[in-house]
């Protein structure tokens, strides 16, 4: 009797990750939305001025090498993007909406700072730092601005003017 | 107790197989196999799946354009189009107000009946949907990428816009056809001199195939009959264009007894082809007039519009072979054009029967010039040389048909409450199926093209008296879905429509969701009130007019604190939405507006108008729930006595 039971119930188990298995998984969209239980980062130093120079965040961006000199021309088209695209939360050398760009590339790496541009939904519930940093700014969101790689890296490129 | 417990785990060993099946179960294929017979089964569509059709339903008396998902009835947007929007600020913006001006002044409202969406070689191609506007003679157009009403043209010499807005089988044309006649051009003169001074016009309004811009091509001024419905040739008749009549004998007054006296009416059968050739070679006579062509820009998110002054005209009698009249029993309403071409039903709302007419035999007795005498110089043919069937008895009141493509047709019937489901060519009743209540149009997706999805019917009923819960004395509209895929009809769900929904049309949804537009891009916005960064903010005052020029990003508007505001100024909030992600809308309401709110999709930039009338410190709001921080987007505009010396100034998180 109690070996029936023991079957029926490890089938039943298979049963039910069989389901979980299923494709469906990928597609439904109501697990995106559900919160995910965030790992504690217990740290008593703001997010924004924690220093990580080695996590590369989460993104398109793998791998950025960086020149020798900076691309003043690339730097200059940089500059417009930022304008045009961010200054509505960003201030160069102050805490705005958001965090100053000024310096960051002593507190994080080319690729995170890239990837926060270009990801920013993902970046900000699964990077850490990123999510402290959601915190830090009262929950406000970085916003997606549909920027090309390319015009990321020539931001990249301007902050490293400031 | 081990027992129940053995029991307890075969339950959920069952539960667990049942959910897996639904897991697998694929959107296609529901209603298949065993389940077939579950209603609730083949209209549900899971949380988070999509509908598989799109169908824009008029909205009737509520002058916009509703759209569902079939086959779940779930309606997912109302598209304004004839009527003022305060949703999201449609006609009350300053963007958008010119959409809806006519030759009458600003008409914000109008009485919207038949949706048709463009097409390419007879099939639905999703690019415009048309709408008519049936009081103050309009005809809109909505692009499906944006799902926004991008165009609206006024039609002149034309009263009750009815017989619209049906389009030819590439979008060559848009057609518009009068239901009342009137005096052309419009004079004062005696009621009861309508008859032979009175005149009716069809309308011809070409469409750029690259950007959907109508203009009107020509209008047939035809006799003075009331020209209810109207249908496309296609394939075999593409060149035609065919419209019911009603009260041939031409009374003012009364109609319901005085127009109902006649045996036949007609249907107008139009060879624009013909016509259009004519006027392409110098034929018709241009005349004044005085229409409204509104058009929205999509890079400057403004609408324009343009006062036009004369229109051509063409009498039927100046192009021989360009129309004829069909004798159809009894005050013919719906006028439908099968897929292939051939068959043209007439549905007299009198009439016991349907009347089928062939197309062949048309063009037979055409050239044979077998007519039967003329009306006001337009040959009438021989009733029973161009008959080709008649549905006998079917029901009651028969209104409209649509086919689904596999060679049957599929007839409303008012007075008898049903859809009768028929075979094009041996004319026997196959099937037939009560509604509640009162049916007006059915829709097939795709039923008014060459190539119907002949999976579902709607009905669109006109009664509804105790299908929901009640709600006092005024109701909301109905429809039923059907299952038609079988032989047999098959009621699967009821629900509620907006303003009285009239005709509608439907497509696949796979035609439209992969064009629709996310976001409008800042870099193309060429609005010249746009304030598209922080830089380019600012508040400028001209005489009693001050323009501010602000954004908005989660979760701020910049400038949020505005001084030197006047009473007695007008103050216009040109706002830009900075987003450029998907779904963030902001919205904007300040005190006292006597106007509406507005929504601001990201990259677009609106603008309101607030007349302040007393002097204090005035607040406004983001009113869409668009972050964590949505409660926090808000800001304060310092109103003034009318002599103050305040400079304006303006600011955004300085003190």
């Amino acid at each position: 009797m109690k070996k029936t039971l023991t079957i029926f119930t490890v089938l039943g188990v298979l049963l039910f990750m069989g389901c979980g298995d299923g494709e469906k998984k990928n597609t439904d969209p109501y697990e995106k939305s559900t919160p995910t239980e965030q790992t504690k980062v217990v740290s008593s130093v703001p997010a924004s001025q924690r220093v990580d120079l080695t996590n590369k965040g989460i993104g398109p961006i793998k791998n950025v090498e960086l020149g020798e000199t900076i691309d003043m021309e690339m730097a200059a088209k940089g500059e417009e993007v930022y304008k045009m695209n961010c200054t509505a939360c960003h201030k160069v050398d102050k805490k705005f909406i958001g965090p100053a760009p000024k310096g960051i590339l002593e507190r994080r790496t080319p690729e995170w700072v890239m990837n926060m541009i270009l990801n920013p939904d993902v970046m900000t519930k699964d990077d850490p730092l990123a999510h402290d940093l959601l915190l830090e700014f009262n929950g406000s969101p970085m916003a997606n601005q549909q920027m090309s790689e390319e015009q990321a890296r020539q931001m990249l490129e301007y902050f490293r003017t400031l | 107790m081990k027992k129940s417990i053995n029991i307890l785990f075969f339950l959920a060993i069952a539960a667990g197989l049942v959910s897996c099946n639904n897991g697998n179960d694929q959107r296609g294929t529901k209603g298949q196999g065993g389940l077939a017979s579950n209603a609730a089964e083949r209209v549900y569509v899971a949380p988070g799946e999509h509908d598989e059709y799109y169908a824009f339903m008029s909205g009737g008396f509520s002058g916009q354009l509703s759209v569902y998902g079939l086959p779940s009835g779930r309606m997912l947007k109302v598209l304004p189009v004839f009527s003022q929007n305060p949703e999201n600020g449609y006609g009350y913006t300053e963007e958008t107000k010119p959409m809806l001006n006519t030759s009458y002044g600003f008409v914000p409202w109008d009485d919207s009946h038949h949706p048709d969406i463009s097409q390419t070689n007879g099939e639905l191609d999703g690019r415009w949907i048309f709408i008519n506007g049936n009081n103050t003679p309009r005809i809109a157009r909505i692009g499906l990428q944006n799902f926004k009403t991008e165009e609206i043209i006024e039609i002149p010499n034309s009263a009750g816009n009815h017989s619209s807005s049906f389009i030819t089988e590439n979008t060559e044309y848009v057609v518009a056809g009068t239901r009342f006649s009137v005096p052309i051009p419009q004079k004062d003169m005696p009621i009861n001199e309508y008859k032979g001074n009175f005149k009716g016009s069809l309308t011809f309004i070409s469409v750029d195939q690259e950007t959907g811009r109508m203009g009107i091509k020509f209008q047939l001024i035809m006799p003075g009959f009331n020209y209810d419905l109207s249908h496309p040739g296609r394939d075999k008749s593409h060149g035609w264009f065919f419209f019911t009549t009603y009260n041939t004998e031409e009374a003012h007054s009364l109609l319901e007894v005085n127009a109902s006296q006649n045996d036949k009416d007609f249907i107008a059968a139009i060879n624009w082809k013909v016509i259009e050739e004519y006027v392409n070679n110098g034929g018709g006579k241009m005349v004044p007039a005085n229409y409204a062509h509104n058009v929205l820009d999509e890079h400057t998110h403004t609408a324009t519009s343009t006062m036009l002054k004369e229109v051509l005209t063409v009498n039927p009698m100046d192009v021989p072979g360009a129309v004829y009249f069909l004798p159809t029993p009894k005050s013919p309403h719906g006028c439908d054009v099968d897929p292939s071409g051939e068959y043209i039903i007439g549905n007299g709302k009198l009439s016991a029967d349907l009347t089928v007419h062939s197309f062949t035999k048309m063009l037979d007795a055409i050239e044979n010039k077998k007519f039967d005498g003329e009306a006001y110089g337009i040959p009438i043919l021989k009733f029973e040389d161009i008959l080709a069937g008649v549905v006998k008895q079917p029901g009651l009141g028969p209104l409209h048909t649509e086919f689904d493509g596999k060679g049957n047709a599929y007839t409303t019937f008012f007075i008898s409450s049903e859809v009768v489901k028929w075979k094009v060519g041996t004319w026997e009743v196959l099937d037939r199926q009560p509604v509640f209540y009162s049916v007006g149009h059915g829709m097939i997706p795709g039923g008014n093209s060459r190539k119907p999805f002949g999976k579902y019917f709607v009905a669109l009923n006109k009664i509804t008296k105790d299908r929901y819960l009640p709600t006092g004395p005024e109701l909301t509209q109905s429809a039923q879905l059907f299952d038609i895929s079988g032989d047999k009809m098959e009621l699967l769900l009821d629900f509620p429509t907006i303003g009285e929904p009239h005709y509608a049309a439907a497509i696949p949804a796979e035609l439209i969701a992969k064009n629709s537009r996310k976001i409008f891009k800042l870099a193309e916005n060429k609005h010249p009130y746009a304030a598209l960064n922080d830089s380019e903010t600012k508040v400028v005052r001209d005489g009693n007019e001050v323009h501010i020029y602000m954004n908005m990003i989660r979760s701020h508007f910049s400038p949020d604190n505005i001084e030197g505001v006047k009473v007695g100024d007008k103050v216009y909030f040109h706002i830009t939405n900075l987003e450029q992600d998907f779904d963030v809308p902001h919205g904007f309401a300040v005190i006292g507006a006597n106007n509406a709110e507005m929504l601001i999709v990201p990259g677009a930039t609106e603008t309101l108008v607030w007349e302040p009338k007393q002097v204090g410190v005035w607040p406004f709001y983001c009113t869409d729930f668009c972050s964590a921080l949505h409660q926090e987007m808000q800001g304060y505009v310092r109103v003034s006595p009318a002599d103050s010396n305040i400079e304006l100034s303006w600011s955004l998180g300085e003190d």
